[in-house]
């Protein structure tokens, strides 16, 4: 009896070694035939939802998304997505520790396809990170030929070689309330607005005139802070690593203390629950610095009252911005595609990026869909010129025609590869002053420490003055 | 040779059954700590944001000097100290009554199972998920926020975030929320340990409960409150989590609730910073090492001096 038990169990343990053996060797064998094609998998890192959303609304192969959040494409390529929220430098952080394992990852595992932002756009356009998109990607010149130049020069190595791709033109603008701009201003209408505000000087006179009547003119401390810090004359930080700072950036400074002081804004910070509030219906403020971007991607979502309801007229503030040039032209970040050196799926990102950036006829379905403005000057032109073509969520305004022509005088020569943590840290530092907590020195001293600790080898000379001082 | 066969040594079995976390300890904790050290004497960090490497050449003690020169080390060395104190006495006194109440034979609390459950609970929360409900809670337009000002008790809105001492007292609230029930427990399992008998005699002899609690109780607990002090000690030198997330990586206003460990977090940011990082952590390491062996000296100052052995 106890021989039979123990015969029964050794069979029994024999059984179940050969069924697992049976399975390692039969996956490990369908592994082996996929290899000698193109990867299975496309890993795609980005910061936020926006590229995601285009591209499941846009991109020919895509097909459908799976519980877990992948997508999958018509050839059966499956689509993964790495979200890192960019605070703090952390999708730069989470990113650099990708592109350095990508020689030793497995192919499903390798990074793709990456998105950079105009801040860090230096820091890996070039040889080490991305692949050569007209010889590596074999992406013809004149497929490129619609993009705007300035798009493509950011992204161009010092060996003159391009090593990403765009899809959008960031012209800034300021977005404002029709129905606030009737209450104060008597007037909405967008060529009339623009008169009173295409100066600083006539900005902070209607700023006052707003707060006469209870409204707020700007939300945050940090809302105007991109049309002066794209007007600087010099980059951040000179040949000598020297930290700069800009003359546009004092007045940034000057101007938010004062605001801050007489109360014309609402202290808040960019992106958080009480911004975006703003921009809804329970807000009362007046107006919003945002790029093009920022109107389909965070005013539209912001602006309505049901967040899951239908978006059109009615729901909230659907319908009742306006955009204009603003007091200054200026542009606001951007993002571009690149190519990951060492992909297993060139052809894919190659077919991502023509169709994504460079093919005419989608580009002007997404502008038509979603008021991005795309990177392509055939469409651009041709929507500037529709006379029927208006934006419903702008009330039936065409951006696309104001833009139009500040669109081709972006100037991106002054961006460096610091641009991210100086620009996030100087906005933070100067948040006590503003609020009143602190001085000016103490604030420069705050922007000091936080900035030798994220980029040790700049150096700061003296203080600057107190613009308020004598 | 009989005898030596009937004798099976079992020694080696032990070994063998230890050898996988030893193997794992040294290649994922001792390697690392002793890199860290190694490093911390050589200049090597990466320029440009990130995108060019520097070093490593060696330094001797530069990086261990700019750490003591530079100043910002200390002033976030006393942010993350005056957090864990204004966090951990409240704790400790809050704990001890707390224990002393459950063990009390006179009080005789019911439901004493489900009052231990629901004050350790916070403990199990995720730090990071607490300190994200906390800052949502607290936001200038949060609830709390909107409460205080709708109620009539305060006159404007009252910022919490925007301040330095209310945001310290936040984060040190949500360490003492999270980690009392820990330490109540704790003290419980101390306080049964002593003998009752020993305190029926105290109070034959006419001993009050609070003489009983000071001269008895209190020295008995000694080893366990050394534990809690010094184990809370390392974990209120290390706090990240917390105040991480809830002053967005920002250190809060004027950076006052800045920790050490958010200062190397950042220090690891863009710019990769090895060789100060290193400097830093070994220098909170030999603080945290003679802050404990204080603790320790000082909670057994009689057994030193009499040179008796430490209970």
């Amino acid at each position: 009896m106890k021989g039979e038990k123990r015969r029964m169990k050794k069979v029994l343990l024999m059984i179940m070694v050969v069924l697992l053996g049976i399975t390692v060797v039969s996956c490990g064998e369908d592994t082996k035939v996929e290899a000698t094609e193109e990867g299975k998998v496309l890993n795609i890192r980005v910061w936020n939802t926006e590229f995601k959303d285009r591209f499941r609304a846009y991109y020919p192969g895509y097909l459908e998304t799976k519980s877990n959040g992948d997508d999958l494409l018509d050839d059966g390529t499956i689509v993964k997505w790495i979200e890192v929220a960019n605070d703090q430098n952390g999708y730069q952080n989470a990113l650099d520790v990708a592109l350095q394992n990508q020689a030793s990852a497995k192919d499903d595992d390798k990074v793709d396809l990456f998105l950079i932002e105009a801040d860090y756009a230096k820091k890996y356009a070039n040889a080490q990170y991305a692949l050569d998109v007209i010889e590596d990607l074999k992406i013809p010149e004149y497929s490129l030929s619609q993009q705007y130049q300035y798009t493509k020069d950011i992204v161009t190595d010092e060996d003159g070689i391009l090593r990403a791709v765009s899809w959008q033109a960031t012209p800034g603008l300021f977005a404002y309330r029709s129905d606030i701009a009737e209450a104060v201003l008597g007037t909405s209408n967008p060529d009339e607005v623009q008169a009173k505000l295409d100066t600083w000087e006539k900005f902070d006179a209607v700023a006052a005139q707003m707060k006469a009547q209870e409204y707020l003119m700007l939300s945050g401390f940090d809302d105007a802070y991109r049309t002066f810090s794209n007007n600087m004359s010099a980059p951040w930080v000179d040949a000598n690593d020297n930290v700069v700072l800009d003359q546009q950036i004092l007045n940034w400074i000057k101007q938010t203390k004062e605001y801050a002081t007489n109360g014309y804004n609402h202290g808040t910070k960019l992106w958080d629950s009480q911004w975006s509030a703003d921009q809804g219906p329970t807000g009362n403020v007046f107006g919003f610095f945002y790029s093009t971007w920022g109107i389909n991607f965070t005013l539209l979502g912001n602006s309505l009252e049901d967040a899951d309801g239908p978006k059109e007229v009615g729901n909230g503030l659907y319908g009742k911005w306006r955009v204009v040039q603003g007091p200054a032209s200026y542009y606001w970040g951007g993002t571009w595609l690149v190519g990951a050196k060492g992909t297993d799926n060139p052809t894919l990102v190659r077919d991502i990026m023509l169709k994504l950036t460079a093919n005419e006829k989608i580009m002007k379905q997404v502008t038509l869909d979603v008021e991005d403005y795309t990177n392509n000057q055939k469409a651009m032109n041709a929507l500037a010129q529709d006379e029927t073509y208006g934006s419903p969520f702008l009330g039936g305004q065409n951006h696309v025609k104001l833009f139009n022509q500040s669109a081709g005088d972006i100037d991106m020569s002054n961006i460096s590869p610091y641009d991210q943590g100086l620009n996030e840290g100087i906005q933070t530092a100067f948040r006590d002053y503003f609020l009143g907590t602190i001085t000016f020195e103490q604030a420069w001293a705050a922007f000091k420490e936080s900035s030798t600790t994220k980029y040790p080898e700049l150096k700061f000379g003296a203080t600057p003055q107190d613009p308020f001082a004598a | 040779m009989n005898k030596r066969k009937s004798k099976i040594n079992y020694n080696k079995w032990g070994y063998r059954f230890i050898m996988p976390f030893i193997i794992i300890y040294v290649l994922f904790s001792i390697i690392p700590l002793l890199q860290t050290l190694y490093y911390s004497f050589f200049e090597y960090y990466y320029r440009f944001g990130g995108a060019q490497k520097v070093g490593p050449n060696f330094a001797f003690f530069d990086n261990y000097i700019k750490v003591f020169t530079e100043g910002k080390f200390f002033k976030y060395f006393y942010n993350t100290m005056s957090i864990w104190v204004l966090g951990f006495l409240p704790q400790l006194i809050v704990s001890l009554l707390l224990a002393l109440w459950f063990t009390s034979t006179r009080l005789n609390i019911r439901c004493q199972r489900f009052f231990k459950t629901v004050i350790y609970m916070p403990n199990l929360v995720m730090a990071s998920a607490f300190s994200l409900l906390f800052l949502r809670l607290f936001a200038n337009n949060g609830p709390v926020t909107n409460m205080l000002f709708d109620s009539g008790l305060l006159n404007e809105t009252f910022s919490f975030i925007d301040k330095a001492v209310p945001t310290r007292l936040l984060i040190s609230f949500m360490n003492f929320l999270m980690w009392f029930g820990n330490t109540t427990i704790l003290l419980m399992a101390g306080i049964m340990g002593i003998d009752q008998s020993i305190i029926e005699s105290a109070q034959v002899d006419g001993a009050s409960a609070s003489q009983a609690f000071r001269k008895i109780v209190l020295p008995l607990l000694k080893p366990i409150l050394l534990f809690v002090m010094i184990t809370s000690l390392v974990g209120g030198i290390q706090l990240f989590d917390i105040p991480q997330i809830f002053t967005s990586g920002t250190g809060g206003p004027e950076a006052k609730a800045m920790t050490v460990m958010m200062y190397i977090s950042t220090l690891l940011g863009p710019s990769k910073q090895y060789g100060l990082a290193g400097a830093v952590s070994t220098v909170l390491f030999l603080i945290t090492a003679i802050i404990s062996i204080t603790f320790f000296y000082f909670f057994n100052r009689e057994s030193f001096k009499k040179g008796g052995d430490v209970r």
